[in-house]
């Protein structure tokens, strides 16, 4: 089930195709479920009841692990956070849920348990919540990759893109070395800006990308073709707007 | 961890270790507590995680709280082993939708902290985590959202305490629990 799936995508890493909800999940394609944005106006429950019906029809579909329609449940959208018309997708409700925490942590260490995963990359703030406990999981290192002059010492740094601007993240030197392999953490793929630059970073200095892997995917965003070679696995895709 | 020598338990030498002392970071005059090169280490780190973990397991914990950016490396494996949920207090307008913040001050200056609202419930026993404790300005106002909402604080543990500071007394009685100490 969760294994097969595994050891496929690592291997050869095709693009998957798009995951629908309501669709027979086959074997080679990611076990994530898209669902609708929904306005929340006050409570803390994302979906509404049709689209918890449909998700409960999804789980019992051959291959589904039953642990991402509760996942996905948890994720509280904000509507016109930080600016209007975004629909900001926010794991702290995630959190606050032991048990889908603890089954989004578990999901990600499965997958990535004996692969010879020496690095988890995570990136700022919100990779730092996910990163170290599957780092600590896996036997891992944990490399926090950070804005610009919050790391000490002597640091490398890569630039991105912004809708305005530019900014940037920093790896620590010698944090890492040539010919480790490495996963790199965030809560979200959006853009895919982001996670680009943290995959130049760690491959200027010899460290190969096993995979990304995010909570949540936006893919209207397109962030996947920003990563090049490296694979993306997430567990949860969601409208942008 | 925060009391006798004799009885200090053996990882903890190795977790001191394993923590860079950058100087003059982030200006001149500072010795700066780099808890990264503990990450480098799985056993290190695993270490430090582990002793929070044996010390808080029967405590019946419900909320572990984190402070950005540093307590969110700590907070979250230890709320996991625990039980517990995790809440991430965060600087100002990060977090999305309802919020609450305390004010507190800098060397030059105010900054705020901010929680979700509803994050933490009345009743709820609250653990505060950090990477380092310095002057105690953060973690005051750590204790203090989570009391105006209804927690107990039970503790905050850091991994460093830089005890000339004295940030242990302005933990409004809280008591600290620290694995290193840097004088």
């Amino acid at each position: 089930m969760q294994s097969i799936v595994s050891s496929h995508h690592l291997c050869f890493a095709p693009p998957p195709p798009p995951p629908v909800l309501g669709h027979r999940l086959i074997c080679h394609s990611l076990p994530s479920i898209r669902l609708p944005s929904h306005r929340s106006p006050t409570s803390l429950r994302l979906f509404s009841c049709a689209a918890e019906s449909e998700m409960a029809a999804a789980a019992k579909e051959d291959g589904q692990d039953l642990r991402i329609p509760k996942i996905a449940s948890s994720i509280r959208v904000i509507p016109d956070f930080p600016k209007p018309g975004i629909m900001f997708q926010d794991i702290t409700t995630l959190l606050l849920d032991t048990e889908a925490f603890k089954d989004t942590i578990d999901i990600f260490v499965e997958r990535y348990k004996g692969k010879g995963i020496s690095v988890v990359a995570g990136v700022e703030a919100r990779g730092f919540i996910f990163g170290p406990p599957i780092a600590l999981a896996i036997g891992a290192k944990f490399v926090p990759m950070r804005k610009p002059k919050k790391l000490p010492g002597k640091v490398i740094s890569e630039e991105y893109s912004l809708e305005y601007g530019t900014d940037k993240i920093e790896m620590h030197v010698g944090a890492v070395e040539p010919g480790e392999r490495a996963i790199i953490i965030d809560d979200l793929i959006a853009t895919g800006g982001t996670l680009a630059a943290a995959i130049r970073l760690l491959e200027r200095v010899g460290v190969k990308i096993v995979e990304c892997a995010c909570v949540i995917e936006l893919p209207e965003l397109n962030g996947r073709e920003k990563l090049g070679e490296a694979p993306l696995f997430i567990l949860v895709t969601s409208d942008a707007a | 961890m925060s009391g006798n020598k004799e009885e200090e338990d053996p990882r903890i030498n190795g977790i001191k270790t394993k923590i860079r002392v950058v100087p003059d970071f982030p200006k001149k005059g500072i010795m700066f507590q780099d808890i990264t090169t503990v990450l480098l280490d799985p056993k290190a780190f695993k270490d430090t995680i582990d002793l929070f973990v044996e010390r808080y397991r029967d405590k019946n914990i419900s909320v572990v709280a984190g402070i950005e950016a540093r307590g969110f490396l700590f907070g979250p494996p230890i709320a996991l082993a625990i039980g517990a949920k995790f809440v991430p207090l965060r600087k100002p307008k990060k977090l999305p939708g309802e919020t609450i913040f305390e004010e507190y001050e800098l060397e030059y200056g105010n900054d705020r902290l901010e929680m979700h609202v509803g994050a933490v419930e009345a009743g709820d026993r609250a653990l505060v985590v950090d990477d380092l404790i310095a002057t105690g300005g953060t973690l005051c106002a750590a204790i203090n959202l989570l009391e105006r909402v209804g927690a107990e604080v039970v503790e905050c543990a850091c991994v460093i305490e830089l005890p000339e500071l004295q940030g242990r007394q302005r933990l409004k009685g809280k008591p600290l629990c620290m694995l290193v100490e840097y004088r």
